[in-house]
């Protein structure tokens, strides 16, 4: 016999969990404790929400889900946005919060909610058990889909007194879910409808996303962009699928995005949308698409299929396995001076010279600086803001990964994600990159990054405002209001209380020599770019 | 254009809110909606009415799919359907008013269900345009309180979902 959380434990086991991220509470000590005694590393957040990042950013390195576990009430609450983030992004996780004890449920006593209502919104499934003997079985389903189909954030949400429950647990071998089939293999006719499309194509475009991370179909993007001859733009999230001085990568696209990106798809006669679901900030007038060109969408998830653009030819299964089935299908793209007249745009968007600022220094020198000295294989957390658009617009990427929430857009999403990143793989290079809002929300993490001996690089492009915002009141409102962000603490004396290293830009000239000490630094390291206030996006 | 949409999802709390749930977020109007057991009790059906456009009804269909409670879901078109609707009308009598109430309800197919002094409660089960039309030919009588379930529905013929 064992109680509900030794069998909870086992079962994390059996799904290969090495690692989670918590904070504990009253109602979920029993499971803490047989985590205490398991071989389970286990890091101790700031706060709960960082939990669901930090899950996050492991998840999409070690390419299997990510554990986070919580407290019921407030702790589950405040874990809740870094639920919805996981579902935006399609990124596996396994949340579990405790809860108060069954018989107790719906009283509203001490730290109760109702977490599993609160989440259904935004959440792929979620459980409330109410019988310990169902916790293998629930294990077992909850980590199979989180990380099948079209991946993301599964909860478990576990009473205090079904944690203690003495039983004696069967471990079930496999999964059998009636409701749930995810589809694995592309239709056969469609991919040769695809095929045909593309040979009759005159300027085709593919556009990557995400999926193509979750599906592990990088190579298989590449094999297919430089077999058949079709260049690729990639929404934010995709950003990475090729390095950026790969000469079919047109850049990304969207309204933050690379003004050769956007003509590529704006000109072409057929785009190829591969684990792409281009919301509104990809692709601004989503009925121009079924105007234009002809559409072939390839995703894992049949609601995405026509439901912001319409589609000619929809391919519904795991990206990897669709595109290996096309990759059996020989076919070349007649598109030389398609390509040619795209690579010139792009060379010339990619070599312009930035210009010297008035004040302050300029941020995509900063980003350029920091790809040409950073190793191929850095894993580059992004946080949300200018900071964001200036990463996405100027940071050359080779085979490294780029980490940032295109969905859901949650500020101080970068350094726990790249605590994450550490917990999964302690060698790779990991930089933040965030602004001085984005920091502000997440520097309480600092003190899990001592704990855990993390060296992660942070960049903070320090310009006292949120400078996002600010530009959209400037252009489209009254005028800058609530943005300023005076009162905030002098970051290096703030990095030398958490005895973190730090380092300074105040000029254009001094970048290259900062990055580079900030790099060769053994250890973590905060380097603060002052940056203009009047500084945009478009600069 | 109304639809008709028959789910099968795992009978245990919370499936319904799930579904329910996704209407509400996703802006979609349900015009019915009508929860029951099938002959496996695990199994609830859930027939949905609503009222909107193809690629509306494609998307609820889709997202519906996606929910791991949702077992089947299948749009059922008009002329396959079989599809029946109860009301429960109460309205107020008279001894003048009696017997003319009784004949609407004899010539509608209906049954007098219980009966007081001074009302009357009538039942009748039959298509959503019967039901309307049962309402309207007892409003002059004074209708004094009204219960529908809602539309339940099966394909004619062997077929099913």
């Amino acid at each position: 016999m064992v109680n509900g959380a030794k069998a909870l434990v086992e079962s994390l086991r059996r799904e290969g969990v090495t690692h989670m991220f918590g904070y504990a509470g009253a109602t979920i000590c029993e499971a803490v404790d047989a985590v205490a005694a398991s071989d389970i590393d286990y890091t101790l957040v700031r706060t709960e929400q960082n939990a669901g990042h930090m899950a996050s950013g492991y998840a999409r390195i070690s390419k299997k889900p990510g554990v986070c576990m919580v407290t019921s009430g407030p702790g589950a609450t405040n874990l809740i946005t870094g639920i919805a983030t996981a579902y935006m992004d399609s990124i596996p996780m396994v949340a579990i919060t405790g809860q108060v004890q069954s018989h107790l449920l719906g009283r509203d006593i001490f730290q109760e909610v109702d977490i599993t209502g609160a989440v259904a919104p935004f959440i792929k499934h979620s459980y409330l058990v109410k019988d310990a003997r169902e916790l293998p079985r629930i294990v077992k389903e909850a980590f199979h889909i989180a990380s099948t189909g079209r991946q993301g954030p599964v909860l478990i949400d576990i009473p205090s007194d079904i944690q203690k429950q003495e039983f004696d647990p069967v471990y079930p071998e496999t999964v059998d879910i009636r409701g749930y089939k995810p589809s694995y293999k592309g239709n056969v006719v469609q991919i040769r409808r695809v095929a045909e499309a593309i040979r009759q194509a005159k300027q085709p475009v593919i556009c990557a996303g995400g999926g193509i991370f979750s599906a592990g179909a990088e190579k298989e993007l590449r094999t297919l962009a430089e077999s058949a001859g079709i260049p690729v733009v990639t929404t934010m999230m995709g950003l990475g699928v090729l390095p950026t001085d790969h000469p079919l990568n047109m850049g990304m696209i969207g309204s933050f995005g690379n003004v050769c990106a956007n003509k590529a798809l704006a000109k072409s006669d057929l785009l190829i949308l591969a684990g792409a679901r281009v919301a509104n900030r990809a692709i601004l007038s989503p009925s121009e698409i079924g105007r234009r060109m002809k559409t072939i969408h390839m995703d894992v998830d049949p609601a995405e299929i026509g439901k912001n653009v319409s589609t000619n030819i929809p391919v519904v299964g795991d990206i990897k396995c669709i595109l290996s089935q096309l990759l059996e299908i020989p076919v070349k793209v007649e598109a030389g001076e398609w390509i040619r007249m795209l690579q010139e745009r792009r060379n010339g968007e990619r070599q312009a010279e930035l210009p010297a600022l008035k004040a302050g220094v300029h941020p995509g020198k900063v980003m350029r600086s920091l790809g040409q000295h950073m190793k191929a294989d850095a894993a580059v957390c992004v946080d949300v803001g200018q900071n964001q658009i200036w990463a996405c617009k100027y940071l050359p990427l080779r085979e490294g990964r780029f980490l940032t929430t295109g969905g859901l857009g949650t500020m101080g999403y970068a350094l726990p994600a790249a605590l994450g990143v550490k917990a999964a793989a302690k060698d790779r290079q990991t930089i933040v990159v965030c602004g001085d809002g984005s920091f502000q929300m997440a520097f309480n993490e600092l003190a899990t990054l001592n704990s855990q001996h993390s060296d992660v690089k942070i960049i903070v492009m320090e310009n006292h405002v949120l400078g996002l915002v600010n530009e959209i009141q400037k252009t489209s409102y009254n005028g800058p209001f609530g943005v300023d962000l005076s009162g905030a603490p002098d970051f290096g004396k703030l990095a030398e209380a958490y005895g973190i290293a730090h380092g300074r830009v105040e000029k254009d000239g001094e970048i290259d020599g900062a990055i580079q000490a900030m790099l060769a630094y053994d250890g973590p390291y905060i380097l603060c770019c002052s940056v203009d206030p009047d500084t945009t996006t478009g600069d | 254009m109304k639809r008709t949409i028959s789910v099968l999802v795992e009978n245990q709390a919370g499936a319904l809110n799930k579904i329910t749930g996704l209407f509400s977020r996703r802006a979609f109007n349900i015009e019915s909606l009508a929860v029951g057991v099938t002959d496996d009790k695990n199994i609830s059906r859930i027939t949905i009415i609503v009222d909107s456009g193809n690629n509306v009804v494609e998307q609820v269909e889709k997202q519906l799919n996606k929910l791991v409670d949702v077992i089947k879901v299948r749009t059922i078109e008009e002329n396959h359907m079989i599809g029946r609707e109860l009301m429960l009308i109460k309205v107020s009598t008279s001894t003048r008013t009696r017997q003319d109430i009784m004949n609407v309800c004899q010539i509608m197919g209906g049954k007098i269900a219980d009966i007081s002094p001074t009302s009357m409660t009538l039942e009748l089960s039959d298509t959503t345009e019967k039901l309307n039309l049962f309402e309207e030919l007892l409003r002059p009588f004074s209708i004094l309180e009204v219960a529908r379930t809602g539309l339940v529905a099966l394909q004619k013929g062997n077929s099913g979902i």
